[in-house]
């Protein structure tokens, strides 16, 4: 008796899954059901590059028309990885450029992307609409002149935090006049100068356009222009927000401004003259989120500024905020969902600043959705973490850097351990969390014990033995990415929780003392691993196998563990533990 | 402190916890060479003012709480945890801000310059992975050209308390020369102009073998002599 539902219907049914994670599920249930799914699956995430292969991804998904990928570990943000390491894009977007024609969007983080490659893009894609490349790097202004040149029905190009060889800002002008489809456009990270009047024809000719995010070189004067021709915007990124006080230049831009109905996010502000802030006071009601942390604004004119904002959700700044700043926000901003509080001297000797843990308690205690936290500070005690974990049990990212590596409570002069041990067991559903300052074993005990749905841990100077990182990996049951660096954790750990590292995405160590032997055992132990190890001093065989590696990147691929652009400083462990290297 | 960290490891030292990175430099702590900033290298526990397997935690609390030297917290690759992106944001604005007084043009000029004062991309010649280095680190060319000139031409670490091969990257005594490409897309010599305005117009720098260099606009011995006042 056949008992089999419509494909059709199934299908259309699986239409309505938008998350990845439930449409891997639905493939997991029989054979039928992943064929059904990987027929009619148009959007992939692949997060980590080299898990898998451009072949494996093709073969199984025909019909994708975005594809969004990660590259680089995450400590590669601070220059923990040598360049060179690898995640070209370039693979990826000519074995794409054949099998998907129709492909629409690319969403590229951590990856080096060249010139060659955006052509390709330019030129591959019929329909192509969405391009954001997140912290990538390798290409230059005309890579962007080739996207603006062909991509005839480009909605998107956003180039977050990347790094673009500015070789000129005439590329901007590469957009057709018949080009009026963009949305989003933000190239807040190019340095020099494009051209105003082509920015402008652009802007003004786009009436979809709802994100402008303008780099440090288009200047205030010529700001309101812009903003005039474009009220429906939603989210602004101001260029540098700085000229001579004149009373002509705030009415042009106050008047733009208050034009603006439905502005609910601002950036940008660098090189911040105050007293053309409240140039932005009209829309203030109706912001969401504020971008101030490239913005050298003290503490009180922040405070005019945000107590306006009482809708606010989510605010970024630097640590001029002060602890009495955020007080003033926890007053005034009662839907403030994340925080990310930047250092303004992150070097200096002295505070120059008078920011502590005293703001972050004020805020947990003042604003009751609060749910995600970045926080740079000099000091912290137990008591406040303590108070913050019974304020905010509702936190997901948790994330505290307390910028001299290793300090302890400041007022009992113990370990933190105690305090992020509240975190962990207050905050039920804390899936990201960053910790610093003096720091045992015992963490890692509270850690393993409470944090069941942590996915992120980044571990920085922490630690005394393998039983640290032993209890992480044991007693994590939703990890998927650990960071490690500068801790005494070592082999013992890693090679008694071998198989749980195949449950994660990966694993990074550096300057820790993991020995080049127990890599090789771990790869032998785990085929569906790849441990990579990172050196730069030569071949780690030249060296007895106890040396410890200077970094080791271990993830799990069902892609070949020889990738093929591996750099000379990079080993990766074949089965029968000899070594190779490209 | 110990120049003998090398050797140490090799011996499979016990008390060296942490694995090694690049012996770049001396880890002698001289506040001196401990500007050359970022892409040097990877501490080791040695070197850390707090240590790690050493001490009671009280003991090492103490010595946290006292210790703040930025030089020392400057060397550490990648902390605190801030993206270079932002970093160099921050502090070509703190560059800006500081001429408040310079006229309009010079300070707008300033304003204009491309976000990635900061970390600038080191190539040298016959080497296919180039380096980056934090120039906020440096004041002066000397210690621009010692940093480079231990990043690149430090010894191996397989050589055993090897002789120390100094080069001279400035004076034009060793094969090699330093160069920067400037924000026009020429390529100059180092050391021309004075800092201030060379941190201003420097994309990136390349260490260029001296026979390739011939093409640069050639050091006349008068402006040598000035620049070398200048910079001591």
């Amino acid at each position: 008796m056949a008992y089999s539902f419509p494909e059709e219907v199934l299908e259309h049914v699986f239409s309505f899954l938008s998350s990845a994670r439930d449409r891997n599920t639905v493939s997991l249930v029989c054979k039928s059901w992943y064929e059904i799914e990987r027929w009619c699956r148009h959007r992939i995430f692949v997060g980590n590059c080299y898990a898998v292969s451009p072949e494996i991804v093709i073969r199984r998904f025909p019909e994708l028309r975005a594809v969004e990928m990660k590259g680089k570990p995450h400590f590669a943000d601070f220059n923990l990885v040598p360049e060179g390491w690898g995640a070209y894009a370039y693979p990826w977007i000519a074995a794409m450029a054949e099998a998907y024609p129709f492909l629409e969007e690319i969403k590229l983080k951590r990856m080096v992307v060249t010139d060659e490659t955006l052509e390709l893009i330019s030129k591959s894609y019929k329909n192509f609409k969405v391009l954001v490349l997140t912290s990538c790097e390798g290409f230059t202004t005309d890579g962007l002149a080739s996207i603006a040149a062909n991509c005839r029905h480009l909605r998107e190009l956003d180039l977050r935090e990347s790094e673009v060889e500015d070789l000129s800002g005439n590329w901007l002008s590469d957009f057709p006049d018949s080009c009026t489809s963009l949305v989003s456009l933000n190239m807040s990270c190019l340095g020099s100068e494009v051209s105003f009047s082509a920015l402008e024809r652009l802007v003004a000719r786009s009436p979809d356009l709802r994100t402008l995010r303008l780099n440090r070189a288009v200047p205030l004067e010529k700001l309101a222009n812009l903003v005039r021709h474009a009220p429906q915007l939603v989210e602004l990124g101001t260029g540098a927000y700085s000229a001579e006080i004149r009373s002509d230049t705030f009415s042009s831009l106050a008047d733009a401004f208050s034009a603006c109905k439905q502005l609910k996010a601002l950036s940008g502000f660098w090189d911040v003259v105050p007293s053309y802030l409240p140039a932005v006071y009209s829309v203030c009601s109706g912001i969401t989120s504020l971008n101030l942390s490239y913005a050298a604004i003290p503490s009180s004119d922040l405070v005019k500024l945000i107590s306006q904002c009482q809708n606010l959700q989510r605010l970024w700044v630097l640590d001029y905020i002060e602890d009495s700043g955020l007080e003033a926000l926890a007053a005034s901003c009662k839907d403030l969902q994340e925080l990310r509080v930047f250092p303004s001297d992150p070097f200096g000797a002295e505070p120059n600043v008078s920011l502590t843990e005293q703001g972050l308690v004020s805020v947990s205690e003042g604003c009751p959705k609060l749910e995600s936290v970045l926080y740079f500070c000099r000091q912290m005690s137990n008591a406040a973490l303590i108070a913050i974990a019974k304020n905010r049990p509702n936190f997901i990212r948790f994330r505290l850097c307390i910028i001299e590596p290793q300090a302890a409570d400041y007022l009992t002069l113990e370990p933190l351990d105690t305090g992020f041990g509240a975190i962990v067991e207050n905050c039920k559903e804390l899936r990201r969390l960053s910790m610093s300052g003096l720091l045992t074993d015992r963490v890692f005990k509270y850690i393993g014990t409470h944090a069941k749905k942590l996915e992120m841990l980044s571990i920085a100077f922490a630690g005394e033995s393998d039983f640290g990182l032993h209890h992480v990996l044991s007693g994590c049951d939703s990890l998927r990415k650990l960071e490690i660096r500068d801790c005494p954790f070592g082999d013992k750990a890693l090679l008694a929780n071998a198989e749980k590292l195949e449950t994660m995405r990966s694993l990074w160590m550096s300057s820790c003392s993991v020995s080049f032997g127990a890599c090789k055992l771990l790869a032998q132990k785990m085929p569906r691993l790849n441990v990579e190890v990172i050196d730069e001093r030569g071949p780690p065989d030249s060296r007895p196998e106890s040396c410890s590696v200077e970094r080791v990147y271990v993830y799990r691929t069902v892609a070949s563990r020889q990738r093929l652009d591996m750099p000379d400083f990079v080993w990766t462990l074949e089965e029968d533990s000899s070594m190779r290297y490209s | 402190m110990e120049n003998s960290t090398v050797e140490k490891e090799y011996i499979g030292d016990e008390e060296l916890e942490l694995g090694l990175g690049l012996s770049l430099g001396n880890a002698s702590g001289e506040k001196g060479a401990a500007a050359y900033g970022n892409g040097g290298r990877i501490l080791t526990a040695k070197d850390f003012p707090n240590g790690f397997a050493c001490g009671t935690k009280r003991e090492r609390a103490q010595k946290s709480a006292s210790s703040s030297d930025p030089a020392a917290l400057r060397q550490v690759v990648g902390w605190p945890p801030i993206r270079s992106y932002r970093m160099n944001s921050l502090l070509s604005q703190a560059k800006a801000s500081n001429v408040a007084g310079e006229d309009d043009e010079s300070s707008k000029k300033k304003m204009n310059h491309g976000g990635h004062l900061g970390f600038v991309k080191v190539n040298m010649d016959g080497l296919p992975i180039g380096r980056k280095l934090d120039l906020n680190a440096h004041k002066t060319y000397q210690t621009l050209a010692k940093a480079l000139e231990e990043m690149f031409f430090s010894p191996s670490p397989h050589s055993r308390g090897g002789k120390e091969q100094t080069v001279k990257l400035l004076d034009g005594s060793s094969e090699f020369v330093l160069t920067y490409e400037d924000k026009e897309g020429d390529w100059m010599l180092v050391g021309d102009v004075p800092w201030g305005m060379f941190l201003n117009t420097v994309k990136r720098l390349r260490i260029m073998r001296t026979s390739e260099a011939n093409g640069l606009a050639p050091k006349s011995q008068e402006r040598n002599e000035k620049q070398k006042s200048k910079l001591i």
